[in-house]
């Protein structure tokens, strides 16, 4: 009986996946009831596991976007644009699968991911299925490296690198120690890139710890360091791993500044670190500044038509209002994928590529367009320090 | 010198933390030959109930309502989980507890987000202690002390008590036990209720000092407080005690020396060479099989 | 069962899953000539057929060899890491070991797929021989969790800076050939587990078992215990290294965070789901889990009804329904879905004649 019942269960899960996988499959639009045509843009990011938390931020820039750019006009007709999320879950036997899922939802574009790890494991699949993907924040070299089909928003590590490396140099800063985390590329690739420069600006690197994945105790690498006595310790890593690695410095008495790149620019961190993230420094990708914003940053924070600005949706939907720079480059991604639609007048993967690595234009965070790689040229990045228990920008660092 | 000391607190601290863990592992382990993988998940829950009840009460209530709530979630994994399955092949139970830490961790994940979540500072515990060029928090000196009077309360429960006996006598011969009039499934939610309320205690503890809580902040502390118990000798009080300040002395030592990489590693090599020349721990008595 | 019948009975069988092989590879067929509509559905079928062969090796010496053993993760990261580093394409490999350079005697070495993969396994395999020897001797629960250890260290080794121009350390390895079409996953999967099933029927599968039912017996006929323990435990770990390196053509980028205690863990819901013992179990279980946690996936998704949004269906929701569903199984249908037997067409139809025999238990 079981046997019959397990084999019943079986050829319902076949149907079902065969149905679920097969739909219209002439073009990437549908057509909605009421008679509107619809197309979709897929928004790859992870909501749960180690990045959930980055990875939400991303998606309500993005949904934000779209809650403004609603309706493309191609050859003279209107298409809705829905967005078709899935969750990769910060991981990359789940990315492949989600990105599989993407690509039979014929997507016309995909944005994200937050982490580049997923990024880079997902790439080659929408590379063959011609699906133009744009990042918005991960910072990894590797994503874009030979795939024509992967764009992204922001800058790269290498370049965060130099920017933290040149910043420290500017503020006299001779010794400095390094904590990155094991088996993350994010944080390892960052770590190097910054020790890399920190040599050629004649900055001594007194200590280089690691840390494993998961890790909660980080007093012994920090006495550590304490021990070599450096000025400033960049520790790039995940959302959650700061406040620990901030509180507990403290606490060992380190008394110097800690910096990290963009994952750090994140108001929990400041919330859950009670106190200890008072003078902290972080690279990010944008300043909101709703006094001179003009073009697309003034829709972004102001608002345009039913939209209220993004700091009334965030607290609209639950969230603190403080805008993060990850929001921006979500907004700014779908942007691209907007633009570009509407340059190619096509849904074609191919053409959307194409119209892609010929775009440019001002977005929320600056003026974007794209380089051969597909890596968006951008040469300024921002730096914020915590005063007050808020991020307070200081200066805008650039490299040509 | 002050390198050395400040080495010595941390391992001391983070091991008292893992001893107080370790002691629900190898309780649980004595009378139901279980590993209560779910275990550090409990550990992980209890963080999550002190914050909740941390921001709607003041914080000497809301400490023992994350005891008692622990506590009750404890007792309430052992009836559900695995006392449907006492007659089953030990693997099945294994299997269970497997999937009651999954269940835990991605619930948590579910109901809390991925997200850190800040641990509430239990005022005055956070206080940072200067001791000439040592930098430490009064928690840290703290969580070594409280293990060893908890243990010494434990101890006394175990020996000295009615309760403690027939915990003592499950934990010889199950069946035995029972047909001497011992009531099983009562004793088997006294020694689910200790495990957690330890579990409770430790996680207090631990996350005051480390601030922050996710899904997955009691998975691996889990494994390695069950290594401790193993190193200790499992089912062994004192055993315990000493596995998890062996376990958090030593891993510190092998981060400060910068072998991060393997730090859990070493967990584990420590697990496999204790298991090869002494499978019975450094306390545990010898077993006999049985035909 | 019924010995003048046996031959006959065995042919239907054997019939029998050729056919369900020819309509396999035809469905296979049909949907690799329409790979971008079903894209979705055969990534779903590749990644079922690798954990199944996965699934299958793990019950070797879980279910056939009764020994709890959960080192798959550490097994599959050998076989994938030296299937990666024998396949990806030598003019990829200086963009792929962008940070720290490559060993000079990998640079150019490159052998063909079905090599690495065996290759893959053979290393696993030899790992697990070394390691067999100290712990098989553990009991039961101990072997869990020290297989546990080694998985672990194999991962951290893995990751460890030292191996960086190996294992391309934290950055892990990407662009390792995929399949070129899911009928070559289908056909390593299948190569893989038609062996293992050979392996389980023959004389030595009859060891292993022997061994689960009871050592002391097993002993007394004269089995060598230590001998068959290790005999299974190397050849599920060849088979598991075998899958790792599948795990990685159907990824296509690995590191070290893919090989953690969950993978393991998830290998082992299969074995639970299919039943502990069950070589069709397994089987069915890697389409039931993996399809599952797809087909789940809506619950992910704000659901609207009428306007209103339904408050429990958001990110994470998918995992709970999941994690609540393998309680179920755990405690309710304790042996899973085939719970130690196997699907068979002979029994089907012995159903279906009503024969009023009791049913050969636990047997494969």
């Amino acid at each position: 009986m079981k046997k019959i019942l397990s084999l019943i269960l079986v050829s319902i899960m076949a149907i079902n996946l065969i149905a679920c996988g097969g739909g219209s499959n002439s073009a990437a639009t549908t057509t909605t009831s009421s008679g509107e045509k619809v197309i979709k843009i897929g928004v790859f990011e992870p909501q749960t596991g180690e990045n959930g938390g980055g990875g939400i931020q991303e998606v309500y820039g993005i949904r934000y976007a779209n809650s403004i750019y609603n309706t493309v006009n191609i050859g003279g007709e209107d298409y809705k644009i829905e967005l078709f999320e899935v969750d990769n879950k910060s991981d990359k036997t789940e990315a492949v699968n989600a990105a599989q899922k993407l690509i039979a939802e014929k997507v016309v574009a995909v944005l994200g991911s937050y982490g580049s790890g997923v990024s880079i494991a997902a790439g080659d699949y929408f590379k063959e299925a011609k699906t133009p993907a744009i990042g918005c924040s991960c910072t990894n070299p590797q994503v874009t490296n030979g795939n024509e089909y992967y764009f992204r928003t922001c800058f790269l590590d290498p370049f965060q690198g130099t920017v933290m490396a040149s910043y420290a140099k500017n503020h006299g800063y001779k010794k400095v120690a390094v904590i990155t985390q094991l088996g993350d590329d994010y944080s390892e690739g960052l770590g190097n890139f910054f020790v890399r420069a920190c040599e050629q600006n004649g900055i001594e690197v007194v200590a280089q710890e690691k840390f494993q994945t998961n890790e909660q105790d980080f007093k012994a690498i920090l006495t550590n360091i304490k021990n070599a006595d450096p000025e400033f310790i960049f520790a790039p890593s995940s959302i959650a791993t700061a406040p620990l690695i901030l509180s507990q410095a403290r606490e060992l008495g380190i008394e110097c500044q800690i910096g990290a790149g963009d994952t750090w620019e994140n108001g929990t961190i400041i919330e859950n670190a009670h106190g200890a993230a008072e003078g902290m420094v972080v690279t990010t990708f944008y300043e909101a500044n709703p006094a001179t914003a003009t073009g697309e940053e003034a829709i972004f924070l102001n608002g345009n038509g039913s939209a209220t600005g993004f700091s009334n949706y965030l607290t609209s939907i639950g969230q603190p209002a403080d805008i993060p720079a990850v929001s921006a480059l979500g907004y700014d991604a779908y942007l691209a994928a907007y633009k570009a639609i509407e340059a190619a007048q096509s849904i074609d993967g191919a053409a959307v590529r194409d119209a892609l690595a010929g775009l440019s234009y001002v977005g929320v965070t600056g003026d974007i367009s794209f380089n051969e790689d597909g890596d968006a040229n951008k040469n300024a990045a921002y730096v914020k320090e915590v005063e007050n228990g808020k991020f307070v920008f200081k200066e805008l660092v650039k490299i040509d | 010198m002050n390198l050395f000391l400040q080495h010595a607190l941390t391992g001391i601290s983070v091991g008292g933390c893992y001893a107080l863990i370790a002691i629900g592992y190898t309780l649980v382990y004595g009378i139901l030959r279980l590993i209560n993988f779910a275990h550090g998940d409990i550990f992980m829950v209890a963080g999550y109930f002190m914050i909740f009840s941390f921001a709607v009460m003041p914080f000497p209530i809301a400490i023992i309502v994350t005891l008692i709530a622990t506590t009750v979630l404890g007792i309430m994994i052992e009836k559900f989980a695995y006392a449907p399955l006492r007659q089953a092949p030990r693997m099945s139970v294994m299997i269970s507890a497997i999937g009651v830490s999954y269940l835990l961790q991605n619930l948590a994940t579910y109901l809390f987000t991925a997200l850190p979540k800040a641990y509430p500072a239990i005022p005055g515990l956070k206080k940072v202690i200067v001791i000439g060029n040592i930098s430490t928090s009064l928690v840290t000196l703290l969580t070594p002390i409280v293990t060893i009077v908890l243990v010494a309360l434990l101890l006394f429960l175990v020996n000295k008590t009615k309760i403690g006996l027939s915990m003592r006598a499950v934990s010889r011969d199950y069946e035995a036990a029972s047909l001497m009039g011992i009531k099983l499934n009562q004793t088997i939610s006294f020694t689910f209720a200790i495990g957690s309320l330890l579990a409770a205690v430790g996680s207090i503890l631990y996350f005051t000092d480390r601030m922050t809580v996710f899904p997955f902040s009691g998975s691996l502390p889990g494994l390695k407080c069950f290594v401790a118990a193993v190193f200790g000798g499992i089912g062994s009080i004192p055993g315990a005690l000493v596995g998890g300040f062996f376990i958090g002395i030593c891993e510190t030592i092998i981060k400060a020396i910068g072998l991060s990489t393997f730090s859990d590693a070493f967990t584990f090599i420590v697990l496999i060479i204790m298991l090869l020349i002494r499978p019975t721990g450094l306390f545990g008595e010898k077993n006999i099989d049985k035909v | 069962m019924n010995k003048l019948n046996f031959k006959e009975k065995t042919n239907i069988n054997l019939l029998m899953y050729l056919a369900i092989i020819v309509v396999s590879v035809t469905i296979l067929i049909f949907l690799d000539m329409n790979k971008f509509q079903y894209n979705y559905v055969i990534s779903i079928i590749e990644k079922s057929l690798v954990y199944a062969v996965v699934a299958l090796s793990m019950n070797i010496v879980t279910g056939f060899t009764g020994l709890f053993s959960l080192g798959q993760a550490g097994f599959m990261a050998l076989g994938a890491y030296t299937t990666a580093i024998l396949t990806i394409p030598i003019a990829s490999r200086p963009n792929v070991y962008y940070m720290n350079g490559i060993l000079p005697a990998l640079e150019n070495a490159i052998v063909p797929i079905p090599v690495a993969l065996i290759l893959g396994g053979v290393v696993a395999g030899v790992f697990a021989a070394l390691i067999g020897i100290p712990i098989l001797r553990l009991k039961s629960d101990y072997l869990a969790i020290a297989t546990l250890g080694f998985s672990e260290i194999i991962r951290a080794v893995i990751a460890s800076p030292m191996m960086d121009k190996i294992t391309n350390g934290s950055y892990g390895l990407k662009s390792i050939p995929g399949f070129k079409s899911s009928l070559e996953c289908f056909a390593y999967s299948l190569i893989c587990i038609v062996i293992m099933i050979l392996i389980i029927n023959s004389s030595t599968g009859r060891d292993f078992k022997a061994v689960r039912e009871d050592e002391i017996a097993a002993r007394a006929v004269g089995i060598n215990l230590f001998k068959t323990k290790e005999l299974s435990f190397v050849v599920s770990s060849f088979f598991t290294g075998i899958g790792g390196g599948l795990l990685a053509m159907f990824m296509r980028s690995i590191d070290s965070k893919t090989f953690q205690i969950t993978l393991t863990y998830d290998i082992l819901l299969i074995v639970v789901l299919g039943g502990i013992g069950s070589i069709t179990g397994s089987i069915v279980g890697a389409f039931f889990v993996t399809a599952g946690k797809e087909l789940l996936r809506f619950f992910d998704e704000p659901l609207i009804i009428g306007g209103v949004q339904i408050p429990l269906f958001k990110p994470g929701f998918r995992m709970v329904i999941f994690s609540i569903l393998l309680m179920i199984v755990v405690l309710f249908f304790r042996k899973g879905l085939l719970g130690g037997k196997e699907l068979s067409f002979n029994k089907l139809m012995k159903v279906r004649r009503k024969k009023n025999l009791d049913e050969p238990g636990g047997n494969a």
